[in-house]
């Protein structure tokens, strides 16, 4: 067996072969993360439909007149109570006689405000807590975390019940944000100190310290800046979260005072007379979910745009 | 302590009549093809090999030369978008190719036995060892019954080298060292006495040492099975020294394949010299062979013209000043134990050396040795408990912030991974102008410049500024680490492990471009490494280090030629391809 011959076998040189070892290959566009990312959206339908909706209810909130001239509070008339659609009146009556569309449209301001408040709060609050605790670690991360647990443990649709019912006297957008948001944070600290304890080891973070910058700059030059794609998709989604938040403490009737406009407070008060005028009930519901669904969808969407390992397996 | 204890290696059984002279496997012109969103990317395109009984063959290629690949497709336990798109792959003369599921688990662990390649990764840490190798045994049905399957089990691991197997079959994974982790895996792979046993880069991952040991066992193992051994390795002197049949892979072809010792001596292909020339593993046998007397300078980075180049300069920096200056630095570690007890740690133990200037220092050790520590107290990272260090006469420890910030510009340092030291959201120029802009040298345009004249230096496009580090190749990104710490212009540079992730003809590439810009710029360096072969062809002297100490110094010549403590003389002789004999 030994004595077999091996037999030399040597390839014809391939002039492709040839070509300079590890020789720089640049594409024709540029490409970094947040341009991966962008085209990378660009080429799902979905991003677009989430994206309109988002725009749409956005336009709503700011500019309600483009959608509807028809005063929502204003000229409702008992006689139309629970009455279906006519004309000028796509969507039918509320009890109370007022246009159903135009409610939603009107609605659709104070749902966005309380979930852009709700998500300011949440990151104001959330990532200060999360990256100095990571980054800092040993008696920072100890107090800082467990200030953080404490927040985590307490329920917080349960914290902004009884938030509200303390704070019965001041209800507005404001005052719901900040039982909303003021325990929501503490779920945004944990997935961002996650993350930094991951970047922090990374070796161009102790490249950076030993060029001489310090420690904070660090943290907010190369830390921050690589660790925010979780809280991203997490900000995206507790928008949504925070809008069904609003609508669940309105429709308990201890939300937003029955007099603001929100879908919540539609709803609360279309279910009284579900059983004649159901369609009242379903279109601010219809609004809502859609919304929702939108801000859910988009930050899915960003989170695989983002994450490289999810994009090569399609 | 049962009756098992007495086991010892059963007698070999001879395979059932099987033709010696006739291959075990033949791969005839086999393409394995992946489907990737970026369309079908061909990875093995063609090649056709045969091992015979009893044979042991290496491939041999650097990363993407569908090496791995290969040895996957033999099994065909391909990733899942993989499939074999052409070709045949024999089995005793049958095309295992078109095998279903249940037919291919017939050939898995019974007729072909696999190693996989990260020790670390393959055992399940939620099951204890014994679990999983009788797991194994049963699933190869090689002995059925609780008694039966325990006895094997043992035996296995016995046979694997683990002492004391059936206390140690209760552990669990994290329990065992990656040196004995690989033991259980071999054990595994080779429980059902395969015909073949495929050991994918089996010991990459371990210390040089604990390489030897394991390669050494699977070599006695196998042969005295009589079992075909392919081994798929990145380091050439690695599998010359273990095979008998060499073959080359690069972009998914075979450039060459023969004896091992004849492509050795004689590469005919173009892409088999480069890696010879390349290989620092080869080079310490080349200088002491006649065979390569004469290296022509043709533009390929050659380990030995680089080891030469090296001596001559040497020579002429006897009597430099002092660069660097470590005196007596420890760094102590408190471990805790469980409870309120807790125990210190000397992760680097009082070690003293001089560096002079334009000449490179190798800290040389095994990895928990401190050298990675060491480094780090170096360049200031972190406090050592006591000692001092001096950059060029000014003490860097126990100073003030602000003049630890200025002498930062004096020493800069380059990590390991390429893919973990580039800020992967700044721009390349970006990053080599960060020690600039910290640092407040020049105003814009003239850090433009820099940056420019650095990317030069490097070798890479000036185009590079405006790119992002995710275009680049591990060895560019290498390069722009590099020229980062280039940028403030400084004396000494700290390479912690800075080739060792690279590939062979990148690796060489670098080497080249760190002594022409040691020549050029008159620059220390103070490289970090476990790999002995490299320290050969760039350190003018050598530090071993062992669990914390230096346990001996001195110039690259001495220690190579008459090393004194047997700690250094097993590093040495566990140098992948110290065996070969090359002069013909």
């Amino acid at each position: 067996m030994s004595d077999r011959k091996i037999e030399h076998y040597v390839a014809p040189v391939d002039p492709a072969d040839e070509i300079e070892v590890d020789r720089v290959k640049l594409g024709d566009r540029r490409s970094n993360l947040w341009l991966d990312a962008w085209r990378d959206l660009r080429r799902r339908p979905l991003f677009y439909i989430s994206a309109a909706i988002v725009l749409i209810v956005s336009a709503a909130a700011l500019f309600p007149s483009l959608f509807t001239n028809v005063s929502p509070t204003l000229g409702c008339d008992l006689g139309h109570s629970n009455g279906g659609p006519a004309g000028g009146h796509p969507l039918g009556f509320t009890f109370q006689g007022c246009d159903v569309y135009s409610r939603v449209v009107h609605g659709a301001s104070t749902s966005l405000s309380v979930g852009i408040f709700v998500v300011l709060i949440t990151a104001v609050v959330g990532i200060p807590m999360g990256a100095l605790a990571a980054y800092y670690g040993g008696w920072v991360d100890s107090v800082l975390s467990r200030v953080g647990d404490i927040f985590f443990a307490i329920p917080y649709f349960l914290a902004a019940v009884v938030v509200m019912s303390v704070l019965s006297a001041h209800r507005n957008v404001f005052v719901i944000a900040l039982a909303i948001g003021g325990f929501a944070w503490a779920s945004l600290a944990r997935i961002l100190r996650a993350e930094v304890l991951q970047v922090k080891n990374l070796e161009y973070v102790m490249a950076s310290e030993a060029v001489g910058r310090s420690r904070f700059a660090t943290l907010m030059r190369h830390v921050l800046p690589n660790s925010l794609t979780p809280v991203i998709v997490y900000l995206t989604i507790a928008l949504g979260a925070a809008i069904t938040a609003e609508a669940t403490l309105s429709f308990l009737g201890i939300g937003l005072p029955p007099t603001t406009m929100s879908w919540g407070n539609d709803i609360a008060q279309a279910q009284t007379s579900i059983r004649v005028a159901p369609m009242a009930l379903f279109w601010p519901s219809l609004a809502l979910t859609i919304t929702v669904l939108a801000f859910i969808m988009l930050g899915e969407l960003i989170r695989d745009a983002l994450d490289p390992k999810a994009r090569a397996q399609r | 302590m049962s009756k098992y204890e007495m086991v010892d290696i059963l007698p070999i059984e001879t395979p059932p009549e099987i033709d010696p002279s006739a291959p075990l496997v033949q791969v005839q012109d086999l393409e394995v093809t992946f489907v990737t969103g970026m369309g079908d990317v061909q990875a093995v395109r063609g090649i056709s090999f045969d091992i015979f009984p009893g044979e042991t063959v290496a491939i041999v290629g650097e990363s993407g030369s569908g090496k791995s690949t290969t040895a996957t497709a033999l099994i065909n336990l391909l990733a899942g978008n993989g499939h074999i798109s052409g070709g045949k792959i024999l089995v005793d003369g049958t095309d295992i190719t078109r095998y279903n599921e249940n037919q291919m688990a017939t050939i898995r662990g019974k007729v072909i036995g696999y190693v996989p390649q990260d020790p670390m990764s393959n055992l399940n840490p939620v099951w204890s060892i014994g679990f999983q190798v009788r797991e194994a045994i049963r699933a190869n049905g090689i002995a059925s019954g609780r008694k039966d399957v325990q006895a094997k089990a043992i035996e296995v691991l016995q046979q694997a080298g683990l002492s004391d197997a059936e206390r140690r079959m209760k552990q669990f994974p994290h329990q065992f060292s990656g040196g004995m982790r690989q033991r259980v895996l071999i054990g595994i792979g080779l429980a059902a006495e395969p015909r073949l046993l495929i050991a994918d880069e089996p010991t990459s991952a371990l210390d040089v040492t604990i390489q030897k040991v394991i390669l050494d066992h699977l070599e006695s193992l196998t042969r005295d099975r009589n079992t075909a051994l392919l081994l798929i390795t990145h380091d050439l002197g690695l599998a010359a020294e273990r095979a008998t049949k060499l073959i080359v892979m690069h972009r998914g072809k075979i450039v060459e394949a023969g004896s091992s010792l004849e492509i050795l001596q004689r590469p005919q292909h173009p892409y088999t010299k480069r890696l010879i020339a390349a290989a620092p593993s080869l080079a310490s046998r080349r200088i002491q062979s006649s065979v390569v007397a004469h290296v022509v300078d043709d533009g390929v980075p050659d380990m030995l013209r680089l080891t030469a180049r090296r001596e001559a300069i040497e020579a002429k920096l006897d009597r430099a000043p002092i660069a660097v200056s470590v005196k007596d630095l420890r760094k102590t570690y408190t471990i805790r134990r469980g409870g309120f007890r807790s125990e210190p740690l000397h992760a680097v133990d009082g070690i003293s050396f001089d560096i002079h200037k334009g000449t490179t220092l190798a800290l040389v050790g095994e990895s928990g040795s401190g050298k990675s520590t060491a480094a780090r107290l170096i360049l200031g990272l972190e406090k050592p408990t006591s000692g001092a260090v001096t950059i060029n006469g000014t003490a860097m420890t126990g100073v003030s912030r602000s003049d630890l910030f200025k002498l930062r510009r004096q020493m800069q340092v380059v990590f390991q991974d390429p893919y973990a030291s580039l800020d992967p959201q700044r721009s390349i120029g970006a990053i080599i102008a960060e020690p600039l802009r910290v640092h407040g040298v020049g105003d814009r345009p003239a850090r433009e410049a820099r940056v420019e004249e650095i990317l030069d230096q490097v070798a890479l496009p000036t185009a590079l500024a405006h790119r992002y580090p995710n275009e680049l190749s591990g060895g560019q990104r290498q390069r722009v680490a590099i020229g980062r710490a280039l940028a403030l212009k400084p004396d000494v540079l700290i390479l912690d492990e800075a080739v060792s992730a690279l590939d062979v003809l990148v690796q060489a590439q670098i080497l080249q471009l760190l002594a022409d810009l040691q020549e050029e710029l008159g620059l220390t360096y103070l490289f970090i490494t476990h790999d002995l072969a490299v320290v050969r062809v760039v350190a003018d002297f050598v530090a071993v280090m062992d669990q914390g100490k230096i346990v001996e110094t001195g110039s690259t010549d001495d220690i190579f030629d008459h090393a004194q403590q047997p700690y250094t003389q097993r590093l040495l002789e566990a140098i992948p391809g110290a065996g070969i004999e090359f002069a013909s």
